[in-house]
């Protein structure tokens, strides 16, 4: 999933990081508001747990096996901003400390996997959430919704750059159906992830899932006369 | 990614490249890996040159081969997108064998596959030669945004921690029987995933409370300022400069 280095020209790889800075330098700012003063620590530790969440093998069946990509459930979970600072992190530590993804790719995969994942699946949640009826079981399938949307609109960005500084002439429709098709199943795996992980958090601790705020309601105290001893 | 993850590339060493103060080193990574991609496509003998330069920076590390082959296994999905350039790409067909391939795509096969290979070899020199905790002190250096550096910091203090949690869970699944085949595993694994989640949360909660009372303020403090010679920077700017030079001699 990670763009390594030479499958984009050096103009593009540039401009792409210019973007993702901007997104970046953006995202710091708002971070601070769905974290509260927590943010530093908790930003740290959800980074920790994303990089951790990606290592977890879904088996598939015919010894394949899948995992997560994050970009959708973080931003469910903590919000887009907050998963945007802490996807860069991870990508960024994925590249320098992993060698996994190319270094003038940096910017390229902050864009598609911090940037176009986070929003696109948070957008498509908003979404979601807004048209399903107003309960927490609404969420899980919301998420599993910006999920599949997130990968497959990431993998027709990078389509995109491709058609703008790619490697080598591919003809543009193979590359959106090869692409198109392939991620559309990979969407599924992440969505039903997305689902399951979702799902077990509203039941467990719906206060810690940040999308799932607007849904919850507030535990009203209620005082009875005369109750009973 | 998968599994491979779970141990830092960081290999003790007294190299020239352990030597290099890390905010120098990175900046030369960069540079270098930009420079490279910035080669023309089909001036294959200076990529070679330059892949084999990489090869020679990551050979000079000392580090046993052994160690590194492992962790070149990330360059396979550049092999496999070089291999299928040729059938794929457009432009003028030539036969080879008893397949037509195209000629631009052989030629950029070769250039996409010098240029990863060339970014792979020359990033695991830097990982292999870079504490992770030098990385955090070269980007906090670099004037990195304050939260950026303190998410990294953490990344790098508790990945063990987090990652040997799952280790623990894995063990207590198996352990109650457990057996991860097939698409049932998955609500399973899920919901250890969603309980990683609340205890990385929580942990988070814990871990900020205390530095709060230890008089934490948003921003890691710098304890020991990296300083760099110009000597040094001279030293580690010097494949950038070859590669440049390289691609500017291509266009000539």
């Amino acid at each position: 999933m990670h763009v390594p280095d030479g499958f984009l020209d050096a103009p593009t790889s540039v401009a792409t990081a210019v973007v993702a800075a901007g997104a970046l330098a953006v995202c710091l700012r708002g971070a601070r508001r769905e974290l509260d003063d927590r943010v530093a620590p908790l930003a740290g530790l959800v980074a920790v747990f994303v990089f951790a969440a990606q290592m977890v093998t879904f088996p598939v069946g015919a010894g394949t096996s899948g995992h997560l990509l994050g970009g959708a459930l973080a931003a469910v979970l903590v919000g887009p901003r907050t998963a945007t600072v802490c996807l860069t992190v991870v990508v960024a530590v994925q590249a320098l400390l992993f060698a996994d993804g190319g270094v003038s790719a940096l910017g390229t995969n902050v864009l598609l996997l911090a940037v176009v994942g986070p929003w696109v699946g948070y957008a498509v949640f908003a979404g979601a959430r807004a048209v399903l009826p107003s309960r927490p079981a609404s969420v899980p399938v919301a998420a599993a919704t910006g999920a599949w949307a997130s990968v497959v609109v990431a993998a027709l960005v990078f389509v995109g750059l491709y058609a703008v500084g790619g490697a080598a002439p591919v003809p543009l429709d193979a590359l959106v159906a090869a692409m198109g098709t392939w991620h559309l199943v990979i969407g599924l795996g992440e969505a039903a992830i997305t689902f399951l992980v979702v799902s077990t958090l509203v039941a467990a601790r719906p206060d810690l899932v940040h999308g799932a705020r607007p849904v919850l309601r507030e535990p009203r105290l209620v005082v009875t006369q005369g109750a009973r001893p | 990614m998968g599994s491979g993850h779970s141990a830092h590339l960081h290999v003790d060493g007294a190299s020239l490249l352990h030597r290099l103060p890390p905010q120098v080193k990175l900046v030369g990574l960069l540079s270098f890996v930009l420079a490279v991609v910035s080669v023309p496509a089909g001036s294959l003998v200076a990529l070679g040159c330059l892949v084999a330069l990489a090869a020679a920076l990551l050979l000079s590390t000392g580090v046993a081969p052994r160690h590194l082959a492992a962790r070149l296994v990330v360059a396979l999905p550049v092999v496999v997108f070089a291999l299928a350039l040729p059938f794929v790409a457009s432009g003028p067909d030539s036969a080879f064998g008893p397949l037509t391939v195209s000629s631009t795509g052989v030629t950029a096969a070769w250039t996409v596959l010098a240029k990863g290979l060339t970014g792979v070899l020359s990033a695991v020199a830097f990982a292999v030669t870079t504490p992770p905790t030098d990385l955090v002190a070269a980007l906090q250096r670099l004037r990195a945004p304050a939260l950026v550096v303190v998410v990294l910091s953490f990344m790098v203090r508790y990945l063990s921690v987090v990652t040997e949690e799952l280790a623990r869970m894995r063990v207590a699944r198996e352990s109650r029987g457990f057996r991860g085949r097939g698409l049932r595993a998955w609500p399973v694994l899920a919901a250890a995933s969603g309980a990683l989640f609340v205890r990385s949360y929580e942990r988070g909660e814990r871990v900020h409370l205390a530095m709060l009372s230890r008089g934490f303020s948003g921003r890691l403090p710098e304890t020991s300022p990296l300083t760099a010679r110009p000597g040094e920077w001279a030293t580690a700017l010097v494949p950038a400069t070859l590669a440049l030079t390289a691609s500017v001699a291509a266009r000539l």
